[in-house]
């Protein structure tokens, strides 16, 4: 793991290193127009720590290197309310990180009070996920960046509109001087200052990972027995909660999109088949990452379920088995002996330890990380 | 710091062209084997229809429904051989084929030795030596959902689809594992392809072939073991994946051309 992190980290350097050559080259080309010269030094590269036994992050864009001064103005950007219509809200209002980035509510709230049809996502690791969003319509941040701030049922303001804004703003000039060169407040400049930000907003030191990494002792026997039964998909024989058939590995998610059963029938938001127009893809919505679960209730895409306790119910006893599109996993999963029950038939007592277990992905470090707080 | 960086870069890079200068100019291939390049392109089929995930309905030969939403399987250990019967083995060949990812059914082999092979032979799933030897990374990771962490053991070969046919709809078969007394849960199997008509694979420097695989889905249900749905739907090792694994090692890859490109 190591070494695949060196690469990854050897890559960006040459990258930001042969894009300050490019710079350097077209700056002495003779452009003799500029207003004058900007008192701005080359942006720092910035290596970025990955956790130990996390796979090698996907590629992120070339045109987009991970700076100290990039992601330091991306952060001022993810908290800033300019970027709202009525200066009420900014992405940190949705995505707050004593919350895993979440915001409590089963459905965010948006300028006005406005309802959007979806809960929050949590922000996490998104160097590993290759598609974004409930039903994957993003597949980088830098494009992804701008719909919630757009959106009438989020930030509701054209990105132009909080460009006006951000130019009248006395801290902007330079924190886009340094993460870029120039002092220009531009469209493009913020969505990759976002994306760069949010990169950095990695999770991986929860009780969870210091056992694997080999602190045995730092979990309860019920925590263990609900790691067990976490990751065993049961066949009558071995008994297990087959959650980890999509929730497995250190980034908690198989990044797939998948019907897990909560309705009959799919409203008016079909999810993945809204997106692709195809019937079989219908009520289909991302696996989640589990990292963090405890701290990100409501639960499911339009957080209609409260609790652990409650999501540990459905699975076990309120799956629905008309479902059109319900996924394989979720219909021949039973602990029943016989592998007649259509439930999976976990006792109470392997609920709560399941419970138990989920609660050891609990990151504190994430969650009071000071790189990722609202700067003051 | 950015010129030493570049110096170093610069340098790196000269003696990159230094070195293959040296090596165009003294060719001595008795020293040295010469070594290429061919590809493994492999079409997953259902009897010889195309496999789509999720929409089309297929029929096994003991004439059970059924639909395919997930079908990914490794084939590790890589051997070319030759007509004298010897086996050139490519070292660390590891390869996870998904339907959903294109990009995985196209498989890049390098620094193979130049030569005339007769056969291809590989593993279905991950040897158990590799399995057990660890720092498992890439597509052996254990982000890839093909990975047993109670157990530490691979799914080899997983399929997963519905089927009226199965009391409760659906089609989980995960063929995974290899231990058990004896071996006796082993879903591990190697499969050895002779090429068509005794027609060569001629890897050369200046050639790169490709083999076309045919990896026909329908075939883990037929064969040494006909498998029913109404019994048989839900296997996450144990003694029906390993008469699973009998069926796949059986039949369910064959060569379907060769290209000499």
């Amino acid at each position: 793991m190591k070494t695949a992190f060196t690469n990854f980290a050897t890559g960006l350097n040459l990258l930001v290193l042969l894009s300050l050559l490019l710079t350097t080259a077209c700056g002495t080309g003779g452009k003799t127009n500029d207003p004058g010269p900007e008192p701005f030094g080359a942006p720092t590269p910035y290596v970025l720590q990955v956790p130990p036994l996390f796979p090698k992050p996907l590629p992120q864009p070339a045109d987009n290197p991970l700076t100290v001064e990039g992601i330091a103005l991306g952060r001022h950007l993810f908290y800033e309310k300019a970027l709202s219509m009525d200066n009420s809200k900014s992405c940190g209002s949705c995505h707050q990180q004593s919350k895993a980035f979440t915001d409590g509510l089963a459905q965010a709230e948006g300028v006005g009070g406005t309802q959007h049809p979806r809960s929050a996502m949590a922000l996490q690791n998104l160097l590993w996920e290759p598609r974004l969003t409930w039903d994957g319509a993003h597949t980088s941040l830098e494009q992804q960046a701008r719909v919630p701030i757009e959106n009438p049922l989020e930030l509701h303001q054209p990105l132009a509109a909080g460009i006006t804004r951000l130019q009248a703003l006395a801290k902007y000039p330079e924190l886009f001087g340094k993460a870029f060169g120039t002092s220009a407040v531009a469209e493009e400049r913020v969505l990759k200052a976002l994306a760069q930000f949010q990169r950095t907003l990695v999770s991986g030191n929860s009780r969870f990972d210091r056992y694997n990494r080999g602190d045995q002792d730092i979990l309860t026997p019920d925590e263990v027995r609900g790691m067990e039964l976490f990751s065993i998909h049961p066949n009558g024989r071995i008994r297990g909660g087959n959650c980890s058939d999509c929730h497995g590995g250190p980034l908690q998610t198989d990044r797939n999109f998948r019907n897990n059963g909560l309705s009959s029938s799919f409203g008016a938001d079909r999810g993945l088949g809204g997106l692709t127009g195809r019937p079989t893809d219908n009520g289909k919505f991302r696996v989640p990452s589990l990292r963090n679960i405890a701290l990100t209730a409501p639960y499911m895409h339009d957080g209609r379920l409260a609790t652990l306790e409650d999501v540990l119910d459905h699975y076990n006893e309120h799956v629905q088995f008309s479902s059109p599109t319900l996924d394989p996993l979720m219909r021949n999963t039973t602990n029943d002996p016989l592998q007649l029950s259509p439930h999976l038939e976990l006792t109470a007592q392997e609920k709560r330890q399941i419970v138990a277990f989920l609660k050891t992905l609990t990151d504190e470090d994430f969650v009071k990380d000071p790189r990722f707080a609202e700067p003051q | 710091m950015i010129f030493s960086r570049f110096a170093a870069l610069a340098a790196s890079l000269a003696l990159g062209t230094v070195l293959l200068g040296s090596c165009d100019k003294k060719e001595d291939p008795a020293a040295e084997p010469q070594k290429s390049v061919f590809s493994v392109e492999l079409e997953n089929t259902v009897g010889n229809r195309s496999l789509h995930l999720d929409t089309d309905t297929y029929t096994t030969a003991a004439g059970d429904q059924f639909t395919i939403s997930t079908f990914k399987y490794y084939l590790s250990n890589l051997e070319l051989l030759k007509a004298d019967g010897s086996a050139t083995v490519l070292p660390d060949t590891y390869f996870l084929v998904d339907q959903a990812k294109k990009e995985s059914q196209q498989l890049q082999l390098t620094d193979v030795p130049t030569g005339d092979y007769t056969a291809l032979r590989f593993v279905v799933g991950v040897d158990s030596a590799r399995t057990k030897a660890g720092n498992l990374q890439g597509v052996l990771g254990d982000d890839n959902g093909m990975w047993w962490a109670w157990s530490k053991e691979f799914i080899n070969v997983k399929l997963e689809g519905t089927s009226p046919q199965s009391p409760k709809g659906g089609l989980v078969f995960h063929i995974a594992g290899f231990k058990g007394a004896n071996g006796a849960n082993n879903t591990i199997r190697t499969v050895t392809l002779p090429f068509p008509g005794g027609s060569k694979l001629l890897v050369r420097t200046d050639h790169t072939p490709e083999i076309h695989l045919q990896v026909d889905a329908l075939k883990m249900f037929s064969g040494p073991t006909t498998i029913r749905f109404a019994t048989v739907n839900n296997s996450m090792g144990g003694p029906a994946s390993v008469q699973i694994a009998d069926n796949i090692a059986a039949g369910m890859f064959s060569v379907e051309h060769l290209h000499a490109n």
